[in-house]
């Protein structure tokens, strides 16, 4: 340990380097799978996905990618076996971020849809379990961390359906849709916000309110949620009664006009999906590198107390941002040719569930996969007759290669987890 | 490089069964001009047009062909595999009528007798009518989809293939009448082609009784 502090500074700065680039990393491939379904309807271009996604990956990972962060740094692995031999928790990291960054690197080459929290979560049980010892993973928080990736598809899937029932019900089914979609969609942006607001306060927020000496009650913190989403629904209300009815589209397609109302909405819920993903996956990419720089910051000591450092989520919401710029573009771009199947009214729908799910499990501390509950929630609105076809065959396909990648991130962080130990220890 | 989430959205069958009933429409609907063209005794208008008609339902069959690929059985659709492939042949038949029918009259250039014309006319556009009807619901599919298969939407298509049934019932009567008017002068007329007659009737009569069906089936799906 001596020498790890001797040299903290060169230590920490191969931790960010490893951290950054395992955000770039996650900005650059999960990134198109929150904002595709919004090109996808086109209710974005490829343009406006980029800054959207942007600024809300951005908002999310630095205001609620806090509490995921933590869990990862140290949730997962059980600190109280660390506390004689805090280097090894430092050479676990970093092969944790190598392992689940290689991992990532080699599927994409070889087209395999990957989840970055499955292969992060497997590379720090990997190195902890096979590395350490098995006692020094904490099974019960992994178990219900695994139970929560069973869980929040299932969640997100019966969201989905009703929200899509509700649409049919409210404004589809009704005898003048368009009038009824311009009263109704707001209120579906109200709730993007107030989930939005009500998750970033309580528990994004929650440090930055405790350094200021604010305490906020549990009614002012659902009067402010419930304020941004008003204002949010507000804003969207006045975007869409400038929307004019296209008699002419609408004989072809009768819901032609009303389907612009919802691109309004897809809009704002896209915003939620970004800001889901980046409170959720940020923590990927830098829970490992708060580990690090906590455990060398405060000479060794793992028990001690504290926030993940600001800068910290600061280093992994630019690496999002970056990487989902000079890459995640690219990705998206051959989605947008893609999927034209989905229609605004539906992907909102899909978005919205998955949004809620993730932000709230992002509030809740856990490490779920955000592609897999925008799955879940796709299926929801496909239970609800909502989409003309989905591929079940590509369904097996991702939990497959989500299995697998469990024990491929817990191999190969093993593996780099002895060559630090040898590197290092003397 | 694979994308996992956006592989799970399959190109949608919808669009493609319109495309394949509006060209089976188109089909059917060249017969009204064939028949006119029979009748003037204009056989060389009555050659393309009942290569029109072939050309039609070739293409037809590609798009239904097209489409059975893209519906393998690992598919996810709002509505059963079975009932969407078994309207596709409902709708396909259409065509294929409209073209024996062509093709038998042609093949024997077949005159009926000239008091019988006005209401053969009458009869072929009565089942082009149907045929039309039931594009005019497969049109609807799409919005079917986007209210889920239920309500009003479902409701409209219901009247539309209540509409589709009278017309149906109308080409039964028209039918009636037709061969009613050939039997009454059927010993006058050489009996090879009478019976042929009857036949080309019976295939008119067919085709909306397809277009019936194709409604039908489209009845059951919203049924579900």
């Amino acid at each position: 340990m001596d020498f790890i502090l001797q040299n903290a500074d060169t230590f920490i700065w191969i931790a960010v380097a490893f951290g950054f680039l395992m955000a770039f990393g996650v900005g650059a491939n999960d990134v198109a799978n929150a904002m595709g379904t919004s090109v996808g309807a086109k209710a974005l271009t490829l343009k406006q996905a980029i800054f959207v996604a942007a600024i809300f990956e951005f908002a999310g990972a630095y205001l609620a990618g806090g509490q995921v962060t933590q869990t990862i740094r140290k949730g997962i692995i059980d600190s109280a076996y660390f506390e004689g031999t805090p280097e090894l928790l430092i050479f676990g990291m970093m092969a944790a971020l190598l392992a689940a960054g290689v991992w990532l690197v080699l599927a994409s080459k070889f087209g395999w849809p990957v989840s970055t929290t499955h292969s992060i979560i497997g590379a720090i049980v990997g190195f902890a379990a096979v590395g350490v010892s098995v006692d020094a993973v904490s099974w019960g928080k992994v178990g219900s961390i695994v139970g929560s990736w069973v869980v929040t598809p299932f969640i997100a899937g019966a969201i989905a359906f009703l929200i899509v029932m509700s649409v049919q019900k409210l404004i589809l089914n009704r005898s003048n849709p368009f009038a009824m979609a311009k009263r109704y969609v707001p209120f579906y942006m109200f709730l993007t916000g107030f989930v939005m607001a009500l998750v970033t306060i309580m528990k994004g927020l929650k440090h930055i309110f405790q350094d200021h000496d604010i305490n906020l009650s549990m009614t002012e913190t659902y009067l402010i949620a419930i304020g941004f989403g008003a204002l949010i629904a507000v804003i969207g209300a006045l975007v869409i009664s400038r929307i004019k009815v296209e008699e002419e589209a609408d004989k072809d397609y009768h819901f032609y006009s009303v389907e612009k109302v919802f691109t309004v909405l897809m809009i704002v819920t896209a915003c939620g999906m970004a800001f889901a993903h980046g409170s959720n996956d940020v923590a990927n990419a830098i829970g490992p590198l708060a580990a690090i720089v906590s455990v060398i910051q405060n000479g060794g000591d793992i028990g001690a107390k504290a926030v993940v450092d600001p800068r910290i989520l600061l280093v992994g919401a630019i690496g999002i941002v970056i990487g989902l710029i000079v890459l995640g573009s690219r990705v998206m771009a051959t989605i947008g040719q893609k999927i034209t199947h989905l229609t605004p009214s539906r992907g909102f729908a899909a978005e919205l569930a998955a949004a809620s799910t993730v932000i709230i499990a992002s509030g809740a501390g856990l490490p779920i996969s955000t592609t897999q509950t925008l799955v879940g929630a796709v299926l929801g609105v496909g239970m609800a007759r909502g989409i003309a076809a989905l591929n079940l065959g590509v369904v097996r396909n991702i939990l497959v290669s989500w299995v697998v990648t469990l024990p491929a991130g817990a191999i190969l962080s093993v593996i780099f987890f002895f060559i630090f130990k040898a590197l290092f220890s003397f | 490089m694979a994308n996992s989430i956006l592989d799970l959205f399959a190109s949608s069958p919808i669009r493609p069964m319109q495309d394949h009933m509006a060209k089976v429409h188109e089909c059917a609907s060249e017969l009204k001009n064939f028949f006119k063209a029979t009748i003037e005794g204009n056989w060389e208008q009555a050659d393309q047009l009942k290569t029109r008609i072939r050309e039609l339902e070739n293409e037809a069959d590609d798009l239904k062909h097209d489409l059975r690929m893209h519906l393998p059985k690992g598919l996810f659709l709002p509505v059963a595999r079975t009932d969407l492939l078994a309207l596709l042949s409902k709708q396909d038949k259409i065509a294929n009528i409209a073209r024996d029918i062509s093709g038998l009259v042609f093949g024997r250039k077949m005159q009926f007798p000239a008091g019988v014309n006005e209401d053969l006319m009458g009869l072929i556009q009565r089942s082009i009518d149907a045929s039309a009807q039931a594009f005019k619901a497969i049109n609807e599919l799409d919005e079917l989809l986007a209210t889920g298969f239920r309500g009003r939407e479902a409701s409209l298509v219901e009247e539309m293939i209540d509409q589709l049934d009278m017309i149906e019932n109308d080409t039964d009567d028209l039918q009636r009448e037709l061969l009613f008017k050939i039997f009454e002068q059927e010993n006058e007329l050489p009996p090879v082609q009478v019976m042929f007659m009857y036949k080309v009737v019976q295939q008119i009569g067919d085709l909306a009784d397809s277009a019936q069906s194709v409604g039908s089936r489209l009845e059951m799906m919203i049924a579900r």
